[in-house]
């Protein structure tokens, strides 16, 4: 944290910071020289965190009027939906909320990889953020198991069922989620307890993530390291408060649209059909912010084979810092990297899509390519690119391309020089 | 010296046996944490299921909760057992013999595990490739003996453990 000496003005407010120096962190907060060029997609971090603390506020609420049990789950759904008081409304907003909370956090990790946010000093920034991304999706699978509907059930079977492709313990482990024999009321309610707990291990992690965070500062746009506080930063409030809660304006705008206007649209019909063991659906399919990994696992024709490439989709992205190569941070100044980096998007998209789709056909052969891309741009692409490709100028400082109206190569150095 | 050296060895020792008895204490102390989750006593308890298979027509299923899963009973027609042994076990991804996975001298009846070893979805009967059963989640086609012919799943559907108590009764568990 920054080295300035905080010193409340009251008596009372001194008194309490020496003994627990709380004023000083919230001047540390207030003050943090931030760079002055951020632009919106830093906006995100904001919004996830209103997300988290929505989903929390009201999951803490449902949690009064839903019960976990098989036999009861799916009723007091509906009796939150149809007798509580705001409860139809609060239910959409915790289950919209999963999917708003998914949209920012894939808008955040991909503002990583355009600007290199990963990369060195901010590895373990980057690292716990994905650990809250792991909880994330463990969170909401759970989430989505507890209605207790036809998607729930079969869902739920289908996930736990990834870990019977273990070899040799695979089925006791199975077994052992379960509680029971198959997916049934042990696996309801154990399922309960862990999505009320993983929000506030997010939580924890949340707070590292902004501690971690502020040891180096924010990247910015360009990418480079600044000084802190300099002509180059500006103090995190006002100027970077206003720029959030204005972006989480128009998010919450967007959110509200799917809340009061099509609040089923990203759910999936078959959900209000109660769990029945011996029906599965015609085609299952997860909420879409996991249809990539889906599409991942469907592609190959091996169980085993399957779920260790979806896993590894996601491990991947922890060693990431050391695949790439590059000295540079920010693509704005990597003209190769910059289109692999949209090719990346484009094929997480597809991936997403076809995920959504039967696995045969058109769609089996685009899942296959779209997974050999996915892990070719992690182990090839990004650290040859970052090696070969010749970058463009970077600019010495965050001012200098607007005091100069671009930046010129006389002033801009080398990447090669520098280090 | 060798007094300082002796001290130290002492402490080590202790820092040594606190550890250890630390870590026993910790594990003791998980493992009912662990175990916990495993299926109890209620759960256990409905580890058998007796069903009466008198009104089953032959080429026709039935399928019946056991353990919280679906086991079809199906009563296979002639012609149905004579397709199902005339696949050459090196057609076969799981290779088993049909006769291997029904009860001696009552080749009529397969009892199964109605779940797909892939994801663990319920297949769809007298659909798919293969005159069988088709798992409409990932796409695994299972033959007339339940045996896994195409798809991602690894292994045939699973025989339970189940015994005729008469001709008209089978006791699944």
């Amino acid at each position: 944290m920054s080295e300035h000496e905080y010193v409340p003005k009251s008596k009372a407010g001194k008194w309490f910071n020496d003994r627990l120096p709380l004023l000083t962190l919230g001047a540390h907060l207030t003050d943090y020289p931030t760079p002055k060029n951020l632009n919106y997609w830093w906006t995100f971090g904001g919004i996830l965190t209103f997300c988290l603390i929505t989903q929390i506020v009201t999951g803490i609420v449902l949690a009064m009027h839903y019960v976990a049990h098989a036999d009861l789950a799916f009723a007091s759904v509906e009796h939150i939906m149809r007798d509580v008081n705001y409860g139809w409304l609060i239910r959409y907003i915790h289950s919209n909320g999963a999917s708003m909370f998914f949209l920012a956090v894939y808008i955040h990790i991909f503002r990583s990889l355009f600007y290199g946010s990963y990369k060195s000093p901010r590895e373990v920034i980057w690292i716990i953020g994905l650990m809250i991304y792991l909880l994330m999706m463990a969170a909401a699978f759970m989430g989505y198991v507890l209605p207790w509907g036809q998607m729930s059930f079969w869902g739920a079977t289908v996930i736990t069922n990834l870990f019977s492709a273990i070899p040799l313990v695979g089925d006791s482990i199975t077994t052992w989620l379960w509680g029971a024999y198959s997916v049934d009321n042990p696996t309801l309610n154990r399922f309960f307890s862990l999505h009320y707990l993983i929000p506030f291990l997010i939580l924890g992690l949340v707070v590292l993530h902004i501690w971690a965070l502020h040891v180096p500062g924010n990247n910015n746009p360009v990418g480079i390291d600044i000084k802190k506080p300099s002509k180059d930063t500006v103090p995190f409030h006002p100027y970077i408060t206003i720029k959030d809660a204005f972006a989480l304006l128009v998010f919450m705008i967007i959110f509200a649209g799917f809340v009061f206007f099509t609040p089923n649209v990203l759910g999936h019909s078959d959900n209000y059909i109660p769990a029945n063991p011996l029906i599965t659906p015609a085609h299952i399919v997860p909420e879409w912010y996991l249809l990539p990994f889906y599409a991942i696992l469907r592609s190959v024709p091996d169980k085993l084979g399957g779920v260790i490439l979806m896993f590894s989709a996601i491990f991947i992205l922890f060693v990431l810092p050391w695949l790439d190569t590059s000295k540079v941070r920010s693509a704005v100044f990597r003209p190769i990297y910059r289109q692999f980096f949209w090719i990346l998007v484009i094929d997480v998209l597809m991936l997403g899509y076809v995920g959504a789709m039967p696995a045969e056909g058109i769609y089996l052969v685009l899942a296959r390519v779209g997974t050999v891309y996915y892990f070719l741009h992690f182990i090839v692409v990004m650290p040859v690119v970052g090696y070969l490709e010749k970058t463009d100028p970077i600019p010495m400082s965050i001012s200098e391309p607007v005091l100069t109206g671009g930046a010129e190569p006389s002033l801009a150095r080398k990447v090669n020089d520098k280090v | 010296m060798s007094k300082e050296e002796k001290k130290v060895n002492r402490r080590d020792f202790l820092f040594t046996a606190s550890y250890t008895i630390g870590a026993v204490g910790v594990g003791a102390v998980i493992w009912p944490m662990i175990d916990q989750m495993n299926p109890d006593k209620a759960q256990q308890a409905l580890a058998t299921t007796e069903v009466d298979i008198s009104s089953i027509e032959p080429g026709k299923s039935i399928t019946v909760l056991w353990r919280g899963k679906p086991i079809f009973i199906k009563k296979r027609t002639p012609e149905e057992i004579a397709e199902a042994r005339a696949v050459k076990l090196d057609d076969l991804p799981d290779p088993q013999k049909d006769e291997d996975r029904v009860k001696e001298g009552k080749d009529e009846w397969l009892v199964m595990l109605g779940v797909c070893t892939h994801l663990g979805c319920v297949p769809l009967k007298d659909k798919g490739e293969f005159n069988g059963w088709f798992c409409p989640c990932h796409g695994s086609h299972y033959d007339v003996s339940g045996r896994i012919r195409k798809g991602p799943a690894p292994t045939n559907m699973e025989i339970p453990k189940f015994e005729f108590v008469d001709s008209n009764t089978i006791k699944i568990g």
